[in-house]
């Protein structure tokens, strides 16, 4: 598109007036003239934010080389400023982190669990995949060179389980889909033919509502949803199309609808429709730890590793930070003229921060939720080779709620993971009680429900970790509510004197890597700010 | 070894009182103990310590006040999220009780469900998680 495009005598479509602007004035214009047409309303992300001019010599310690950690110190050295980051863990990316084979770990409490995946297998114990609409994560992927694959979110051939219903039997997510759609068209169907929404719609409205939930359920002739070609061009065939002599398919029954109500369907199908699990999703090739170690590149050799910081001082000009290395015991200060902080609130809340009242009282107010992930190696891809599932999540009311099918590798040989655990509530706290072992062989048998025969029998090892036990975040992510938000958010986000937080904990994009991501940006920028002010 | 031969002790008694063969009944607070507290405060209520800390409640001075332990398990203290709402009053004070007389602990004061109820902290609205 260009100008002479846009001369030759017609309008312009909107995507050429967007491209012409992006060329002319860059992508925070662009951002705000997409607001303006209606567009881009899923991200907050205008594009880097190409900080320039730091007063040369100026220095800033980074604490905590996670996302929003390593992101702030690689933007803000482009900008000009001598940067230091200080980790705890003795690698790169913090909650962002894949366990692979020859990996160890120790939680609180002091086991230990030596990983004896396959080469390439792993477990993503945070975040395991990407939004399309988390445009910032996204743009650093590329500008970092990390390779992306789809990631598979929703599979209408994986399984939905509850002892609801079905006597307990794990029924196709693509079956109960279809019977939930097509009984509920018929029924709505019904309801105009009995006038029951006279009130609510005019005829013509209540004859094209009626047509078109004949073809939004599959309903026949008749707007029944019965045993037809139709219906089981959804949920599927008794005998499915073939070639040849018998290559006539054979339609296949609907099953009752109160065993469909029983099944809690429409809340997975729900789950789908939230915008943070809409398709397209993506993960890191080779396991979400990829995205760490690939911002670690752009920073390399700022980031000290084993750094426990006991203290943040804001005295005499200066912040000063007190740290002690966990391999020596030594104890060293950092000095700096500004410092950017994203330890995790539940560790923060802990540490001497020389701050105002209000940030301090803003540190302590947040608490951390909690979850378990565990991780089961297979001798072989059995889902794949067996019940054509590639990738997806089977869903069940037990305890570990789901278990994913790894989105990489498919159709390879050889052993596979298979996220076998992702506790949410109360669960989670009981799986976190137990030893890594006992976690791992509670997933096991609770997920052994989808696959009998093959899930526990082809087992061959797993990992297990639980976050209020991970000694670097002591939790899962910030815990905010209506109350907290109102008092304290933006005195948690503001910069105090020469210090700002950073982190998924000061975003509304919680507990997401996104979430940091843009409260990084958001962060630095501010500070750049004030450091031009000073 | 002398708290937990006490605390044995202090257990045993109503069984005894009861039936002969009866085998002595957990306590109350056990279960949601291992259910819930012990998956930051561990099963030996020993905590941990990373980059912050957990703290013990194994032989644990603070819990010498009852209401202390009212308050942080109703609202919740620093990373540790309030358990209003999650858990039932009778629940907290089982789970007090529990603790406040075992792993080294010996408060023999009670707290009961009303004291929770008078004492605690209300759940917040509209706490939410990211996913």
């Amino acid at each position: 598109m260009n100008g002479a495009a846009m001369g030759a005598g017609r309008a312009p479509t909107r995507r050429e007036v967007l491209r012409a602007i992006g060329m002319m004035a860059g992508t925070a214009v662009l951002y705000q003239a997409m607001e303006v047409l209606g567009h881009a309303r899923e991200t907050q992300f205008a594009g880097p934010p190409n900080l320039s001019g730091a007063r040369p010599g100026t220095k800033v310690v980074v604490l905590g080389a996670g996302l929003a950690g390593m992101l702030a110190a690689h933007e803000l050295s482009k900008a000009g400023y001598q940067v230091q980051i200080l980790e705890y863990n003795n690698r790169p990316g913090g909650r962002n982190w894949s366990l692979y084979g020859g990996d160890t770990y120790t939680e609180l409490g002091g086991e230990t669990q030596k990983v004896g995946f396959a080469p390439g297998n792993y477990l993503n114990p945070g975040p395991w995949r990407i939004p399309y609409h988390h445009r910032a994560l996204l743009h650093y992927c590329k500008a970092f060179g990390i390779k992306l694959e789809p990631f598979i979110q929703m599979n209408h051939q994986a399984l939905v389980h509850t002892s609801k219903a079905f006597g307990g039997k794990p029924m196709r997510y693509r079956e109960l889909h279809a019977d939930w759609d097509g009984n509920v068209a018929e029924l709505l169907s019904k309801a105009i033919d009995n006038r029951a929404l006279d009130s609510a719609m005019t005829k013509e409205d209540a004859d094209r509502l009626r047509m078109a939930l004949r073809e939004w359920g599959a309903l026949d002739q008749d707007f029944k949803y019965t045993r037809s070609y139709r219906a089981s061009r959804r949920r599927g065939f008794d005998r499915p199309q073939g070639g040849g002599v018998l290559g006539e398919p054979i339609p296949s029954d609907a099953y009752p609808f109160k065993d469909i109500m029983d099944s809690g369907i429409w809340r997975i199908v729900a789950q789908h429709m939230n915008i943070d699990h809409q398709h397209s999703m993506f993960q890191p090739v080779g396991g979400m730890g990829m995205i760490g170690r690939g911002f670690a590149r752009q920073v390399d050799g700022k980031i000290r590793y084993n750094q426990k910081v006991t203290s943040i001082s804001q005295q005499g000009g200066k912040v000063t930070v007190t740290h002690t290395d966990t391999g020596t015991g030594a104890v060293n200060t950092t000095e700096a003229d500004y410092c950017v902080c994203t330890i995790p609130l539940s560790v923060l809340s802990q540490i001497d921060v020389d701050c105002s009242p209000g940030l301090d009282a803003a540190i302590r107010a947040v608490p951390y939720s909690n979850s378990v992930k565990v991780g089961l190696e297979f001798k072989r891809r059995f889902w794949e080779e067996d019940e054509a599932i590639y990738g997806g999540i089977s869903f069940t009311d037990r305890e570990i709620s789901m278990i994913s099918y790894p989105s990489g590798g498919m159709h390879s040989d050889g052993p596979a993971v298979v996220l076998g655990a992702y506790t949410f509530g109360p669960a989670s706290y009981k799986f976190a009680g137990m030893t890594p072992e006992q976690r791992i062989q509670r997933a096991l048998e609770q997920g052994s429900v989808f696959h009998p025969g093959r899930y526990k029998e082809e087992f061959i090892g797993g990992a297990a970790v639980a976050w209020s036990r991970v000694p670097f975040t002591l939790g899962c992510c910030a815990m905010w509510n209506e109350d907290t938000r109102k008092e304290h958010y933006q005195t948690l986000v503001a910069v105090d004197n020469r210090l700002v937080l950073a982190g998924e904990h000061a975003s509304y994009v919680g507990c997401w890597m996104e979430g940091a991501i843009l409260s990084s940006l958001d962060a630095i920028t501010r500070l750049h700010k004030r450091a031009l002010e000073a | 070894m002398r708290f937990v031969l006490i605390a044995l002790a202090l257990l045993a008694t109503p069984a005894l009182a009861q039936k002969a063969k009866a085998p002595p009944a957990p306590h109350p607070g056990a279960e949601v103990y291992q259910n819930i507290c012990q998956a930051c405060h561990m099963a030996n209520a020993g905590g941990g310590e990373g980059a912050g800390k957990i703290p013990a409640l194994a032989k644990n001075g603070a819990l010498e006040a009852a209401g202390y332990p009212i308050m942080v398990v109703t609202g919740g203290k620093g990373a540790m999220p309030w358990f209003r709402g999650s858990l039932t009053d009778q629940q907290i004070a089982d789970v007090i009780n529990y603790v406040r007389t075992h792993f080294g602990n010996k408060y023999r004061d009670k707290v009961t469900p009303a004291m929770v109820a008078e004492m605690g902290v209300p759940a917040p609205k509209g706490g939410n998680r990211g996913e």
